[in-house]
C-alpha cells in the first residue's frame, strides 16, 4: 500500500487546536511523571539508607537486634591518633579554603596550587575515615556494662549519642498495638453508624446534619484530636496516658474515613436484594445482616485500609495520650495486674521517629536509626494495607456481582 | 365519568374471594394515586392488572404485600384490604408474616449472588429450617414447581448470576413459592425477557394457578388475554373495569376501556 503523499481533504493541517492537544497531553505525562518521581524518591531514600540499618550481610539477613531491642545509648570509642589526625586534617581544608578565597582574581597559579593540596588533603581524610571506622568500637547500653573494662582513654576518643543503639522494639510493638485497637474501636463503631446512617434513617434534614457532621470531622487537625484525647481521656475519665486514651483518640480520627467508606459501599448494594429478602419474609435486620452487609464487607475492608493509613502515621494525637519516649518494659512485662495492659502507654515508631530526629543532634550515628525507624515503619503500614487489599479481594471474588 | 359501580364488589361469580378491596385510597405522600378502588379477586385465578403507564397498578399491586412500607411517604389514606379476612392495614399485623402469605415476583429479575441453592433455601433459612435434608426437599419441589429442576439439577452450587434472564425470573419465582405462600404477586414478569423465556413463564403461570392465587400486572393486553381468568383496567388511579377476561377484551362495556384495549392510547 503506497503511502498517500499528496494532501487530501483528510490531511493533517497545522491548527491551534492540534498544538493545544499536544501540548496538553504533554503537561498531564509531566505532571504525572513527576509525581512518581518525587514519590520514588523519597521511598528509594528511605528503603536505602533505611536497609542499611534492617539488614545485614550475613544470615539471616536481618538485623534482629534492630528490630527487638530497646533503644539504648550508643557509647563509641574513636582510635584516638587516626581521630587526631582527621580533625587536623579538617582544619588545614579549612584554612586553605580560606586562603584561596582571599587570592585575587589574576594569580591562576597559586589558585591551581591550592586547589590540589586541597585534593589530596580530602583523598587522605578518607583513606583515614576507612582506618577509623574499622578500628572504632561501638557498644549499646548492655554491651557495655557488659565490658570489664573500659577501653583506654589513651588510645579511644569516647562519645556517647542517646537512642542511636539498640532497636526499636518497643516501639515497634507499640504501634502495632495501638493500629490494632484503636481501628477495632473504629470498625465496630463506623460500622454500626454506617448501617443505620444507609438502612435506618429516614432522608431529611437530620440525616445530612449528621452526615456533615461527619464528615467534618475528617478535617479537623490531627493536634486537636490530640488535645481532645488528653483532655477527655487522659484527665477527665482519669485514665493517663495510656493504651485506652490512645486507642479512642486514634479511633475518633479514623471514623469519619470508615463511615463514609463504608456507608458508600453499603448502598452500591442494588435495592433489589433488600426487597426480594423483605418480599420473602425477612425482617429487616435479617435482611441487612444476610443480603446486604456480606457484599458490602469488600467496601467496608476498604475502609478500614483507608483508616489504618489516617490512623497509623500520626504523631500528634498519641504525643499526649499514650506515647512515651522511652519506656523500659514492654507492654506486657510489670503488669500487677490483667488491667494495667490497658492503662500503661507505649512507645510508638512516630513518636520515636520524631525524638530521634528532633531531638538529638545529627550525625552519622543518629543517621542510622532515623533511617531505619523510618523503613520499618513503612513496612508495617504497607503490610497492613496489603494484607487487607489481600483480604478485599479474596472477599470481592466470593460475592461477585 | 363514574366508573366505579358497575364494578363495585366486582369480580362476583364464580370463585371464592380470597383478596377483598373496600373503598381504597392510597396516596404517595399529597399526590393521590388510588381513588375508591373496590374489587374482589378470586383463590387459585390469575387476575390480570392493565393499564397505561402510570395508572397505580403497580402501586396497588404492592399494597397487598404492604412492600410501600419501605416508601416513607406512601400511606394508605381511607379503606381496608382484607386477605383472607383479615384487614392487613391493621395495627396489630405482623407484616413479616404477610410477606410470607403473600409472595411477591419483580419486574427486574434480582437473585442473590448466592448460589442456585442457596436463593431458594433463603426464605427457609431466615424462618430457622436448618435441616439438609428439609432444605433439599423443598429446593427441588419449588425448582420442579418452576419448571427449572432438569436445567439446573447439576449445578444447584454455581452462582444464581450466571443463569440467562429467563432462567432467574424463573428462579425468583421458585425462590418466591419456597416459602409457600397462598397468593403470587408478579409485577410485569416477563417485561425484561424474550418472546421464548415469556412463554415459558407464561406456562409456568398457568401450572401454578392450580395451587395458587396470582395475581399479575402487566404492560401486554396480549399477555393478559393469554393467561388471566379476570382482569382489571385501571386509568388514572381509578378503577374503571373489572370482569372476565374473555368479556373485557371482546365486550368491554366502558368506552375508556375499549379505546385502551383497541390501542387508541396507552
Amino acid at each position: 500500500m503506497t503511502a498517500q503523499k499528496e494532501s487530501h481533504i483528510f490531511s493533517k493541517r497545522p491548527s491551534m487546536t492540534g498544538t493545544i492537544e499536544s501540548i496538553t497531553s504533554c503537561l498531564f505525562r509531566l505532571a504525572t511523571y513527576l509525581v512518581i518521581i518525587c514519590a520514588g524518591y523519597i521511598f528509594l531514600n528511605i528503603a536505602i539508607n533505611g536497609s542499611k540499618a534492617v539488614f545485614t550481610t550475613q544470615a539471616p539477613f536481618i538485623n534482629i537486634e534492630f528490630l527487638t531491642q530497646k533503644p539504648q545509648t550508643l557509647h563509641v570509642f574513636e582510635p584516638k591518633e587516626i581521630d587526631a589526625e582527621l580533625k587536623a586534617s579538617k582544619a588545614q581544608i579549612v584554612s586553605l579554603n580560606a586562603k584561596s578565597r582571599n587570592l585575587g582574581s589574576g594569580e591562576i597559579s597559586a589558585a591551581a596550587e591550592l586547589e590540589q593540596q586541597i585534593e589530596t588533603l580530602e583523598t587522605k581524610i578518607d583513606a583515614l575515615d576507612i582506618q577509623r571506622k574499622d578500628g572504632r568500637l561501638m557498644y549499646g547500653d548492655d554491651a557495655y556494662r557488659a565490658l570489664n573494662k573500659e577501653p583506654s582513654s589513651e588510645l579511644y576518643v569516647y562519645s556517647n549519642y542517646a537512642y542511636s543503639g539498640g532497636g526499636i522494639g518497643p516501639a515497634i510493638v507499640g504501634t502495632c498495638l495501638l493500629v490494632v485497637g484503636s481501628i477495632a474501636i473504629a470498625l465496630t463503631l463506623g460500622i454500626l453508624c454506617a448501617i443505620f446512617l444507609s438502612e435506618y434513617s429516614t432522608p431529611g434534614r437530620t440525616l445530612q446534619l449528621i452526615r456533615l457532621s461527619v464528615l467534618n470531622l475528617s478535617g479537623v487537625p490531627s493536634i486537636v484530636f490530640g488535645l481532645f484525647g488528653f483532655g477527655m481521656f487522659v484527665l477527665f475519665f482519669g485514665w493517663g496516658v495510656s493504651l485506652l486514651a490512645g486507642w479512642f483518640t486514634l479511633a475518633i480520627m479514623a471514623l469519619p474515613v470508615i463511615i463514609a467508606a463504608s456507608e458508600e459501599s453499603m448502598r452500591a448494594i442494588p435495592k433489589g436484594f433488600r426487597e426480594g429478602s423483605l418480599a420473602l419474609g425477612a425482617s429487616k435486620w435479617t435482611s441487612v445482616r444476610t443480603n446486604v452487609l456480606p457484599y458490602a464487607l469488600p467496601g467496608i475492608l476498604t475502609s478500614s485500609i483507608m483508616g489504618v493509613a489516617r490512623v497509623a502515621g500520626e504523631t500528634a494525637p498519641i504525643m499526649f495520650t499514650a506515647a512515651y519516649a522511652l519506656r523500659d518494659q514492654l507492654p506486657w512485662q510489670g503488669l500487677e495486674k490483667p488491667t494495667d495492659f490497658f492503662f500503661q502507654g507505649v512507645m510508638a515508631l512516630p513518636y520515636h521517629i520524631y525524638v530521634v530526629s528532633a531531638k538529638i543532634p545529627q550525625n552519622e550515628y543518629t543517621r542510622n536509626m532515623q533511617y531505619g525507624a523510618a523503613f520499618v515503619f513503612l513496612l508495617i503500614v504497607g503490610f497492613f494495607a496489603l494484607s487487607s487489599i489481600v483480604l478485599r479481594i479474596k472477599i470481592r471474588k466470593k460475592y461477585k456481582w | 365519568m363514574n366508573t366505579s359501580p358497575t364494578t363495585k364488589i366486582a369480580g362476583a361469580g364464580t370463585g371464592t374471594p380470597i383478596i377483598k378491596i373496600r373503598d381504597f385510597d392510597f396516596a404517595y405522600g399529597d399526590s393521590q394515586a388510588l381513588f375508591d378502588i373496590n374489587m374482589d379477586i378470586n383463590e387459585k385465578e390469575v387476575t390480570a392488572f392493565i393499564g397505561p403507564s402510570g395508572c397505580g397498578k403497580s402501586t396497588f399491586l404492592r399494597c397487598f404485600n404492604r412492600m410501600n412500607d419501605l416508601i416513607d411517604i406512601a400511606r394508605i389514606k381511607a379503606g381496608e384490604i382484607k386477605i383472607s379476612d383479615v384487614n392487613i392495614y391493621n395495627k396489630d399485623v405482623d407484616v413479616i408474616e404477610l410477606r410470607k402469605h403473600v409472595g411477591m415476583v419483580f419486574q427486574k429479575s434480582n437473585p442473590f449472588p448466592k448460589s442456585i441453592y442457596d436463593n431458594i433455601a433463603y426464605g427457609l433459612r431466615i424462618q430457622g429450617v436448618k435441616k439438609k435434608s428439609d432444605l433439599d426437599e423443598v429446593v427441588e419441589r419449588c425448582l420442579r414447581s418452576a419448571a427449572l429442576w432438569d436445567e439446573v439439577k447439576d449445578r444447584l452450587g454455581e452462582s444464581a448470576l450466571g443463569m440467562s434472564g429467563g432462567q432467574q425470573q424463573r428462579l425468583c419465582i421458585a425462590r418466591a413459592l419456597a416459602v409457600q405462600p397462598k397468593i403470587l404477586l408478579m409485577d410485569e414478569p416477563c417485561s425484561a425477557l424474550d418472546p421464548i423465556a415469556t412463554a415459558k413463564v407464561e406456562e409456568l403461570i398457568h401450572e401454578l394457578k392450580k395451587d395458587y392465587t396470582i395475581v399479575i400486572v402487566t404492560h401486554s393486553m396480549q399477555q393478559a388475554a393469554r393467561v388471566s381468568d379476570r382482569t382489571a383496567f385501571f386509568y388514572l388511579g381509578k378503577l374503571i373495569e373489572y370482569g372476565q377476561t374473555d368479556q373485557i377484551f371482546m365486550n368491554p362495556r366502558d368506552p375508556q376501556t375499549e379505546a385502551y384495549i383497541s390501542g387508541r392510547f396507552g
